[in-house]
Formats: C-alpha cells, sequence, structure tokens
C-alpha cells in the first residue's frame, strides 16, 4: 500500500510547522507498519497532548487521542482488555516524561505489550516553547531566559532501569533506520521503547540558534554515532544510536491469561 | 426468591452488583475506605475471564478504563475523596468522548486526606462539578445492601444507554457496615448492553452522530470500522474542531442527554409521604436514620415522611418539589454542610421552610440528633 493508505486525508494539511521532525516520524511508523504487513484493524494508536500527540488524528487506525501524559495508562487500558490488538503509544518529550512520567516507569515495569514512542525535540511546541525534562541544562526556552539549570532523562536508561524489553534510538534524519527499530520494537512482545530526535526549528531551533530544519536536521547527523562505531569509540560525547536492549521477559498480558487460567479452576 | 443470600459488606454488595450487570474490566488504585472493592473483584474477574489491574495511582486507573470501555467492555473503579479529586481530569475527558463507565466513591471526610476511616457525604458537589467545563452527569446512591446491588446495576445500565460516567456515591458506613443482601437470580434484573453500530464494514460510520433519540451507537476499537477519539471538541468523525457551531452542538448535546432524561434517570423511594406533615429528605447511610426516626415517630402518631433519594445527579427538582409542597418544614438530612440542602431549597416553593440536619464530624448522624433539629424547628411554630 501507498503511504497515503494509512492516512485519513480529509484531517491534512496536518497541524505540524515547516520543517517539524514529527511528519518524517510518521512516515517512519507508517513504513514500518506497512514493512510489518498489520492490518490497519488490528492496531490501536493512543496518544496524549502536543504536538506528537496529533499523529493520531491523522492515521487511519483506531486512534485515542486522551490527555497530557495519559496516554500510556489508556493504551494499557486497550491492551489489556483486547490483547490481540496492536498498541502504538508516539509521545512527545515532555508528555512522556514529566507529566506522563510515572506512567512511563511502569508501563515499563510491567512489561506490557505496547510500543512506546519518545519523539523527542526537546521542547514544548505546541504551547510555545517551554524547555523539557529532555532538554538538559544550558538550553534556551521561553521559560528559561537565563538557560536551563534542570538536568535530562537519558530515555534509553530510564527505559532500561524501570523494565523494559527493547530499547532503541534513532533520529528523522536517519528515518530508514528509525523505521527498521520502529519494526522490531513493534514486533516484539514486551513494553518497548524507541526514542526519535526530532527538530523543533520553530521553537528550540530558533532560541538556541540551531538554524533552519536543515542544519537542525544536519546535528541529528553529526551529533549522534551508531552503537558500536568507531565514531562513538572517538568521541563518547555524541549520542548514540541503535537498539540498546532486547530481552525476554513475561509479558503482562500473558502473565493475566495464566491468573485467568488458575482463577476460572476455582 | 434468592436462593444466593450473603451475609456482606456494602462494598461487597457493589460488587456483586458490578457482576450481575456484567463488569468486565476493573482498574484501581488502594485507597481507604474502598479497597475492598478492589480487593474482590481482583479475586471474582479473572474467574470469570476478566480483567483486573492495579494501577499506578488513581489517574492512571480511570484512564484505563476508559481504554477498555472502547474496546467494547462494560468498566469500572472505585475510589475515595483524595482519589476521585485526581480522577476528575479523565472523568471530564470521560463526559466528552462519551464512554460509558462506573466510577464508584466510597466517601470518606475531606477536603484533602481528611478522616479516611469516617463516614462522610461531602462530595456530592464535587460529583457534579468535579471536572472543569460545562456537562451533565449522573449520580446515585443507596441506603442498604439490597438497593446498592440494584443501584449499582443501574448505574451500569445508565452508563451504558447515555454513553456517559455514572457515578456511585456511596459512603464509608454503608461501604463497611455488614447487612444481608439476596443476589437475584439471573434475569430477575433487567441489563442493559451497548448499542452497537449496525453500519456495515465499508459504509462511513459517524461515531459522534446522534440518532434523533439523542443516543450513539458505538463500534468497538478492533472492529472494521475506524474512528478518532478525543477530549477536544469534535465533529462527527471525532475529530478536532473549533468551528462554534459544532462547539455549541456538542455542549449541547453533552447537557441534553442526560439533563432532557432526568425522568427516566431519576430513582428514589418514599417512606409514609402521603399524609406527612415533615418531610425528610435524604440519602445514603444518613437515610437510614431518617426512616429509622420516621417509623418509630409514626407509631406515635406523628405525621413524618422521608423521601430517599437514590440519584441525586441531575438533581431531581420536579419531584423533590411535588414532595415537598404539603409539608409545614422540610429537613435534609445529609452528612455534610447542606450540599443537597442548597439544591433542595432552589427546588421547592417555600425555600425558607427547609431545614439542615446534619453532621460533618466522621460521626454518623443518628436518628436522635434528627430528632432534636426536629422538636427546635416544631418548638418555632414551623
Amino acid at each position: 500500500m501507498a503511504v497515503k493508505d494509512y492516512l485519513r486525508e480529509r484531517y491534512f494539511p496536518h497541524m505540524w510547522c515547516p520543517g517539524c521532525g514529527h511528519g518524517t516520524i510518521l512516515n517512519s511508523l507508517i513504513r514500518a507498519i506497512e514493512d510489518l504487513g498489520l492490518d490497519k484493524s488490528e492496531i490501536v494508536m493512543t496518544s496524549g497532548i502536543g504536538c506528537s500527540a496529533r499523529i493520531s488524528g491523522y492515521v487511519d487506525f483506531h486512534s485515542l487521542h486522551t490527555l497530557h501524559g495519559r496516554a500510556l495508562a489508556f493504551a494499557t487500558g486497550v491492551k489489556l482488555s483486547r490483547p490481540e490488538l496492536k498498541v502504538i503509544v508516539p509521545m512527545g518529550d515532555g508528555d512522556a516524561l514529566a507529566i506522563g512520567g510515572n506512567h512511563f516507569i511502569h508501563a515499563a515495569r510491567r512489561n506490557i505489550d505496547i510500543t512506546a514512542v519518545v519523539m523527542n525535540n526537546r521542547i514544548y511546541g505546541m504551547t510555545g516553547g517551554q524547555f523539557s525534562p529532555l532538554s538538559g541544562a544550558g538550553v534556551k526556552a521561553t521559560t528559561a531566559p537565563y538557560k536551563t539549570i534542570d538536568s535530562n532523562f537519558d530515555v534509553v536508561e530510564l527505559a532500561k532501569a524501570a523494565g523494559a524489553t527493547f530499547v532503541a534510538r534513532s533520529t528523522a534524519y536517519h528515518a530508514q533506520e528509525a523505521t527498521g527499530y520502529l519494526k522490531k520494537a513493534i514486533e516484539h512482545k514486551g513494553f518497548s521503547v524507541v526514542e526519535i530526535l526530532s527538530q523543533c526549528p520553530t521553537h528550540y531551533g530558533r532560541k538556541n540558534k540551531e538554524g533552519d530544519a536543515v542544519s537542525m536536521l544536519e546535528l541529528h547527523k553529526t551529533n549522534t554515532a551508531k552503537l558500536g562505531s568507531k565514531a562513538l569509540e572517538n568521541n563518547p560525547e555524541l549520542i548514540a544510536r541503535g537498539v540498546f536492549l532486547d530481552v525476554d521477559r513475561p509479558e503482562y498480558c500473558q502473565e493475566y491469561d495464566k491468573i485467568i487460567e488458575q482463577a476460572s479452576k476455582g | 426468591m434468592s436462593k444466593n443470600i450473603r451475609f456482606i459488606q456494602g462494598n461487597e454488595a457493589c460488587v456483586e452488583g458490578a457482576l450481575y450487570a456484567g463488569v468486565e474490566f476493573f482498574a484501581g488504585y488502594p485507597i481507604t475506605p474502598s479497597t475492598e472493592i478492589a480487593e474482590h473483584l481482583s479475586q471474582r474477574l479473572p474467574q470469570r475471564g476478566g480483567k483486573f489491574i492495579q494501577m499506578e495511582d488513581e489517574i492512571a486507573s480511570m484512564c484505563a478504563i476508559i481504554g477498555a470501555s472502547l474496546t467494547g467492555h462494560k468498566v469500572m473503579t472505585a475510589t475515595s475523596g483524595p482519589g476521585f479529586s485526581l480522577k476528575q481530569e479523565a472523568i471530564g475527558y470521560a463526559c466528552m468522548a462519551e464512554i460509558p463507565c462506573v466510577i464508584a466513591n466510597v466517601q470518606r471526610g475531606g477536603p484533602s486526606t481528611g478522616n479516611p476511616t469516617h463516614v462522610s457525604q461531602g462530595d456530592v458537589n464535587q460529583a457534579r462539578w468535579g471536572t472543569h467545563g460545562d456537562h451533565s452527569i449522573i449520580a446515585l446512591t443507596a441506603s442498604n445492601h439490597q438497593d446498592i446491588f440494584s443501584i449499582t446495576v443501574d448505574a451500569f445500565n445508565l452508563a451504558e444507554t447515555y454513553r456517559t460516567p455514572v457515578i456511585l456515591l456511596l459512603d464509608e458506613a454503608i461501604g463497611h457496615l455488614r447487612e444481608k443482601l439476596a443476589i437475584p437470580e439471573e434475569g430477575e434484573l433487567a441489563i442493559v448492553d451497548r448499542l452497537r453500530t449496525s453500519q456495515p464494514k465499508g459504509v462511513d460510520y459517524h461515531p459522534y452522530l446522534p440518532r434523533e433519540d439523542g443516543r450513539l451507537p458505538m463500534s468497538d476499537f478492533g472492529g472494521h470500522h475506524r474512528y478518532n477519539v478525543t477530549g477536544l471538541f469534535h465533529d462527527m468523525w471525532g475529530f478536532p474542531s473549533n468551528n462554534p457551531k459544532i462547539v455549541n452542538e456538542l455542549l449541547r448535546h453533552l447537557t441534553d442527554k442526560i439533563d432532557a432524561n432526568i425522568n427516566s434517570i431519576t430513582r428514589y423511594k418514599e417512606y409514609f409521604l402521603d399524609d406527612a406533615e415533615y418531610v425528610f429528605i435524604s440519602y445514603g447511610s444518613s437515610a437510614r436514620s431518617a426512616i429509622h426516626l420516621a417509623r418509630n415517630r409514626r407509631n406515635k402518631g406523628e405525621k413524618i415522611g422521608v423521601l430517599e433519594l437514590q440519584s441525586i445527579w441531575p438533581f431531581p427538582r420536579d419531584l423533590v418539589r411535588e414532595k415537598c409542597e404539603k409539608a409545614k418544614a422540610v429537613l435534609v438530612v445529609e452528612m455534610n454542610m447542606g450540599q443537597v440542602l442548597t439544591q433542595v431549597k432552589a427546588a421547592v416553593d417555600e425555600p425558607s421552610r427547609v431545614f439542615l440536619a446534619n453532621r460533618f464530624d466522621g460521626k454518623l448522624i443518628t436518628p436522635t440528633d434528627i430528632k432534636r433539629l426536629l422538636r427546635v424547628i416544631q418548638g418555632r411554630g414551623v
């Protein structure tokens, strides 16, 4: 199928700014779903609030646009009540890890079979450019006119520590690589996390003098390196891309099925 | 006659009612004094293939039941004051997106952590206006275990009928009290199942286009109709819109579908009202004391009657006005600082004849408490 067969064109044009990385990530995600040959009716896309969250309205799946930070909690209800569905949860950085941080770690802890996609542009875009828990120190934002003093979460380390069983990172620049990781994540049985660095030229780029979308995309290339690469070995300051974790652990819905079996015996 | 007689807590009666109504999914978080509802459902649900999940917090449990309702299941959560506060955001979401769900709030003293192990009826107004924005809501209550059972069944039925969250306002005293419950046989009480769309595959389904009767047939997530659900104002496809006409019509629909059906939603009981000179209006465990006093005084020839409200929201104004028409005085008996009192005063023709018999110190209001106030009122010549 063509990419547009997965989109609700009725709802276009989308609301993302020119140069935003989110559209590229949507493309990566749709290509992953297409490659896996999934039926559109077996996919539920659940999102929260923010620029990233609008993604769920644009796709022709069952789509659930929920509350700020709560997408994973809604998704948990969808998945546990109907485990045969594929549940994909795209979230922004503030959505996933500030207001939604508790839901994020607990979904990971349960290892429930949901794919979380953190579209990380290091800023609250929809509200006009406030810093997020993934901005890190030394960043300018509308609520940090003197630069941030807050440290950032490392999504990969946090997801691993919390119990996720598949963890990967890519960028909007590396769209094909991202598609590959998303495919693996969706196929993985358990809680999978894919962090995809995105660019927000409108707010982050402008405030922090990173230039336009093209130069920000260039930074995705020059600031990152593949896990296990020479480049990363030579410069540990680079952000690593790759699959950081891919392990098997009992999945929540499958474990609950065992509870049902046990309880039904009386 | 039921062969299944149990001697149980009110919270368990609620569980039995929920199971009878067909609850399939429960998400919750431990909180006094509602925890027994979660505990019992964690045992009972998987026995019948249902799902129970203890979530990371109150907010998440409210969100999880909404997700599970969208896949076509009857869902419920239970909580108390602080948890009820936390759930308000997602209750508003369920109002806006029209997702059937039942929320039991076993009331304890508040505000804040308040009085966790003691009774209160202080969340009446929160049940109505806890979440932001104009909306309508259904809130039910009961004063004994047989009624808790049937009102819980009603809560599920109304949630499915009107595609709305329904609040079950129980309280600590009734939730923890043990008394008899005769579980009705299958078929004795009516069960409403979800209205699902008959639109075949491939035909454009409009999840948010009300039929002439105001109802909206649903389609389960995972079925062949794929649509959008959002907490934003939305058009008939469920897609976000800020078109003033759409906003206006949706808000009217959300309130009208409940307010215009108040007669079908209203539940109440009455005791000795026909010739009553003094009318007690009460609900929940307070109503037990009101009924007890009325019955005792009737034996001595005093013309006292009780109107027991089993649905508080939408508030049954016309019913209250009608039942109070001939009364010399009306006593609202409740365990808060007059939350239903305000509604009764607004409903009746002569608000100056409406008085408050209340307690809000964590102790159950007694027949003596009510009698004392009654005598003061009578002493004034009312």
